[in-house]
């Protein structure tokens, strides 16, 4: 396959033609790759949607070294050979994304404490990486009810920032969609066609796509905070998927089940519902061990890499039975 | 051994005369300043029948508050438990039922709320880390008690009481 180079914030790279601006970035890693809330690399045609991603080109290719006119959205757009991208170095670009951060934020209510995505939430790093500390909106926001989608997936349409990948999810992985976007502009709203349920095997992954907590768990519905659960790699034999899934734990129990997410929270494979909300004990899993989870993430707060619990939280029969008397005058009611 | 640094004085004790051998006026002396002190402004108080004022930054027991309509504040989000530096925070929340708004301000509410007095270094971080203005470390100090699991304090013991 035919090689361009391109330069991205002056580190030169080289990646097949027709690759994107994103994904050249993403091959780099580190600090240059640009946040996306619509993209995602697992759907065919995501993207172009949320403009977080937006970098400056400021020499189009060797051939017309001319720059692109105006900021481009880097999941949309071909890398050229010799093109010469900005995107953290650019003051308009971080500028612009700043915007587009307070342009997310117009609609999308402030009720982190009470959503279930927070912690890992993409719009919440976005925010808090790009975005401004107070809002200058002072409309009203446009809320909905909230709609459940069968019984293990709730719709919380106010949290939207239509990226539509739960759309492509619908499309793509499943047979029929039942599963689309009515209205234009302001007044677009996910919608289930008549509330019909989702009974496809995995619709289940619009919760993992879900860039918010527009799409939650309503097995996972308040159960827990995601920091205070210890995510732990498991896999198992399933006839529909590959059945490589995260657990997340809580003490013994098992309160949620997850698709493994890269470093760019994207799922590395789409697991089934049987994964994901049927098959919550431990003894129908092998585990592989903690997951890695990276330390600017507050899930690490509660993280711990040893799988089995410290020394110190296990019973000690010699101990309990040396303090027994002063045991039961402490406890005695 | 000669002294290094040449600084050393030796203290010769003179033996005792006779006022000094019987003890008496030294006796009668030390209970003086005793008796003198029963005529003194006390600087102890008698806690806790009388307490002192605190400061205005002072940090004592927690209190959990209600918003100007009486509903609980806390949306059990957890931030109070994260921020703990000593582990002394936890809950279980619960989700708001119908017939239940003047109870609870968010549709997510504490179930249970529990703070370990003894674990708590009242250092404020769990003040600081709310974000829905619910938890306040104004009270009192933390009153004795004999048993470990009675300085478990449960909502019952941290909630506000209701405005009337």
């Amino acid at each position: 396959m035919e090689k361009v180079k391109v330069t991205i914030d002056g580190i030169t790279i080289e990646v097949d033609a027709g690759t994107s601006i994103l994904n050249a970035a993403r091959q780099i890693g580190g600090d240059v790759v640009p946040p996306a809330m619509c993209y995602y690399s697992k759907l065919k045609d995501s993207g172009g949607k949320c403009r977080t991603c937006l970098v400056k080109v400021s020499k189009g290719s060797e051939k017309d070294p001319r720059p692109m006119p105006k900021l481009l959205a880097s999941c949309r757009t071909a890398v050229m050979d010799g093109m010469e991208v900005q995107n953290i170095t650019s003051l308009e670009v971080v500028e612009a994304r700043k915007g587009v951060v307070e342009m997310l934020l117009i609609n999308h209510p402030l009720d982190c404490p009470v959503c279930d995505q927070a912690g890992e939430c993409h719009l919440q790093d976005l925010a808090y990486e790009h975005g401004v500390e107070k809002t200058r909106y002072e409309f009203e926001r446009r809320t909905f009810d909230r709609i459940d989608i069968g019984d293990k997936i709730q719709l919380h349409m106010t949290r939207c920032i239509l990226c539509y990948r739960c759309v492509f999810v619908a499309d793509q992985l499943t047979n029929q969609r039942v599963h689309g976007i009515l209205g234009r502009g302001d007044a677009s709203e996910i919608s289930t066609y008549i509330e019909k349920a989702i009974d496809n095997d995995f619709s289940g992954n619009v919760i993992d796509v879900c860039p918010v907590g527009a799409l939650t768990d309503r097995t996972f519905r308040f159960k827990n905070r995601v920091w205070f659960t210890k995510p732990v790699d498991a896999h198992r034999d399933c006839p529909t998927c590959s059945g490589k899934v995260t657990l997340w734990y809580k003490g013994e129990e098992v309160i949620r089940v997850t698709a493994p997410k890269d470093q760019f929270g994207e799922v590395e494979d789409f697991i089934c519902n049987t994964c994901r909300f049927e098959t919550k004990n431990t003894s129908d899993w092998v585990i592989e061990g903690p997951r890695q989870i990276a330390n600017t993430s507050v899930i690490s707060s509660n993280h711990y890499e040893i799988a089995q619990p410290p020394p110190v939280i296990k019973t000690n029969l010699v101990l309990q039975e040396a303090n027994k008397e002063q045991f039961e005058k402490a406890t005695r009611s | 051994m000669e002294s290094l640094s040449n600084r050393k004085k030796v203290l010769e004790q003179a033996p005792m005369n006779f006022w000094e051998r019987i003890y008496l006026p030294a006796i009668f002396k030390g209970m003086a300043i005793t008796f003198m002190h029963m005529f003194k402004k006390k600087e102890t108080i008698f806690y806790p029948e009388v307490e002192r004022e605190f400061s205005e930054n002072w940090r004592g027991m927690h209190s959990l508050k209600r918003d100007e309509n009486g509903r609980e504040r806390c949306t059990a989000c957890g931030l109070c438990a994260l921020s703990c530096p000593a582990e002394a925070i936890t809950m279980i929340s619960a989700e708001r039922k119908k017939g239940e708004e003047d109870l609870y301000r968010e549709e997510k509410y504490a179930a249970v709320y529990e703070i370990n007095m003894l674990r708590c270094i009242f250092c404020g971080l769990c003040e600081e880390a709310c974000p829905k203005e619910a938890i306040y470390l104004d009270g009192p100090i933390v009153p004795a008690d004999y048993l470990r699991k009675d300085f478990i304090y449960g909502k019952d013991k941290l909630v506000e009481a209701p405005l009337n």
